[in-house]
């Protein structure tokens, strides 16, 4: 690991300010992410702040009717927040679905967020890698790419975005709140908030240098039946092929986001306006523009029978 | 292959050769400067391990796990994978399992920190330190302190009603072996003692009179 100076951040604002000024610093929360990149040189940050100890650890109801979730929430807490569970149970759900019981006690909602793509060739420093190193060429195309995006790619990268929270989120219309060096918030939609490969993989969110999350913010609880389905290679702790997000209405309607198959959590209006019409018309819908390589290319149909999945589980329930 | 040429006492000499110099080295960084201490400053770092208060100067990039095991000389506490995904360093910090390989021990100043050696010791072993030695549940038993870290807080954590991946409904969480096995999944067992950890945690859970178990 590449040596670097620690800070721990006193205050929300000292950290934006302190993220800002120095060349190369980091933002640090549950860290495990940024260390096992940091381990492989993929990050190499001369400074680290640590935002553990702000007070951004708390879920609190909005005036709205939904809930803000501070950004150094841990996942097992989000997971198991009483609320979180009974109104927004996709959200569990997903989260419970994603890494190990460790992981999930220091990974925050911040940090989730801003996680990078499991593809091998991001991780492997002696392939090349637009992400890692913009203009060096991509590995995965040609390469192993069985795990990767078929949505949301381009000719530079095909990374997939690895997280299934965020998942679950992008389902229901959550909002990343954020704090910059000056002191301004913001709230960027999480539709809006990760960023599609083009020409600049290396660039993943709306984030402005220094600029740090404070919150997600839930709107008020939309009802329904709700599910996250993850298929992956392994029962438990591993990434997924295709995951599909869902909140099943009673009159017929639902509506869907999808991880594993983007280059950012995925979800398109066409797909929720598909939901009468049944499964294979949501997945067609949701895979409008795929561009799909050898190793891949079963998600297409992964994706129409994870579909299919929860539709027979819906129809065996009501 | 010039490994072709590698002959077994080549191999051997060559190891004697690394042994001996490895005193030399030690003993010139004990008195020459450290090879970092011109680019980056040692923290202090005060954590509470297994009870006793322990004052450090650390390197910030100083893993949770290398503290314990390099600097506080507590090797209960395995390295596998270094990177999160073995499980083989888990240890409960502020009452929580964690991997300690993937956090810095700056990061837990002031925390308070228990190893697999403060959770019993050979004359008196928590529970279920004895139900993985009456069950067998290890073979080589490298990646045993973690297991024994983990189950001890997966029990913990199912008595707090924390959900997961295969609870039916996310209000009434109860153990199953369904719910163990997932909630180990983040740790990994290559001697596969995986029934024998299921069942010591089970006896475990029997001891404690909890009540709500399901089939």
């Amino acid at each position: 690991m590449k040596s670097f100076t620690y800070e721990r951040a006193t205050s929300v604002q000292a950290a934006a300010k302190a993220a800002a000024s120095v060349q190369g610093a980091r933002f640090i929360a549950g860290g495990t992410n940024l260390l096992d990149l940091m381990k492989l040189q993929i990050e190499t940050p001369t400074h680290l702040i640590d935002v553990n100890h702000l007070g951004l650890d708390r879920i609190e109801e909005t005036p709205e009717g939904g809930l803000r979730i501070g950004a150094l929430v841990r996942n097992t807490d989000l997971a198991a927040d009483k609320r979180v569970r009974r109104d927004y149970a996709v959200l569990s759900r997903a989260l419970v679905a994603g890494a190990s019981g460790q992981l999930r006690n220091k990974a925050t909602t911040g940090g989730n967020l801003l996680q990078r793509t499991r593809c091998p060739y991001f991780y492997d420093t002696r392939m090349p890698c637009n992400k890692r190193q913009p203009g060096s060429g991509c590995g995965a195309m040609q390469g192993m790419s069985r795990s990767l995006a078929i949505l949301g790619v381009s000719d530079a990268c095909i990374a997939q975005h690895p997280s299934d929270m965020a998942v679950a989120m992008r389902l229901l219309d959550s909002a990343v709140d954020t704090i910059d060096a000056n002191g301004a918030t913001r709230s960027i939609p999480i539709a809006d908030f990760h960023l599609l490969p083009g020409d600049t993989p290396q660039r993943e969110t709306l984030l402005k240098p220094g600029e740090m999350i404070t919150a997600v913010t839930l709107p008020k609880p939309i009802g329904g039946a709700h599910v996250y389905r993850k298929v992956r290679d392994r029962a438990s702790y591993a990434f997924a092929l295709v995951s599909v997000a869902a909140v099943f209405g009673k009159d017929g309607t639902a509506r869907f986001a999808f991880g594993g198959i983007g280059a950012k959590p995925w979800r398109v209006a066409a797909a929720d306006a598909a939901a009468k019409q049944g499964p294979k018309a949501v997945a067609e819908a949701a895979l409008t523009g795929a561009r799909t390589t050898h190793h891949n290319d079963f998600k297409k149909l992964l994706v129409e029978r994870t579909l299919a999945s929860l539709y027979r589980q819906q129809e065996a329930r009501a | 292959m010039s490994s072709d040429s590698l002959t077994r006492r080549s191999l051997l000499q060559g190891s004697a050769v690394i042994a001996t110099a490895a005193p030399t080295l030690s003993a010139a960084s004990a008195t020459a400067p450290s090879p970092n201490s011109g680019a980056k400053a040692m923290m202090p770092v005060e954590l509470t391990v297994n009870g006793r208060e322990v004052h450090l100067q650390l390197d910030p990039r100083t893993s949770l796990l290398d503290a314990l095991r390099e600097h506080l000389h507590l090797t209960g506490t395995k390295k596998g994978c270094d990177h999160g995904q073995c499980g083989a360093c888990t240890v409960i910090v502020e009452g929580r399992r964690i991997n300690s390989c993937l956090t810095l021990a700056v990061m837990h100043d002031g925390e308070t920190v228990t190893t697999i050696e403060g959770l019993g010791t050979p004359e008196a072993l928590h529970p279920m330190q004895k139900a993985f030695i009456v069950h067998d549940g290890y073979q080589c038993g490298y990646c045993t302190p973690g297991q024994i870290c983990s189950a001890v807080s997966v029990l913990e954590e199912i008595a707090a009603g924390i959900p997961s991946h295969v609870t039916q409904d996310l209000d009434d969480v109860a153990l199953s072996d369904a719910e163990l096995r997932e909630r180990m999944s983040g740790n990994i067992c290559r001697c596969a003692a995986y029934p024998n950890i299921i069942a010591a945690m089970r006896d475990v859970y029997g001891q404690s009179g909890a009540k709500g178990e399901k089939a």
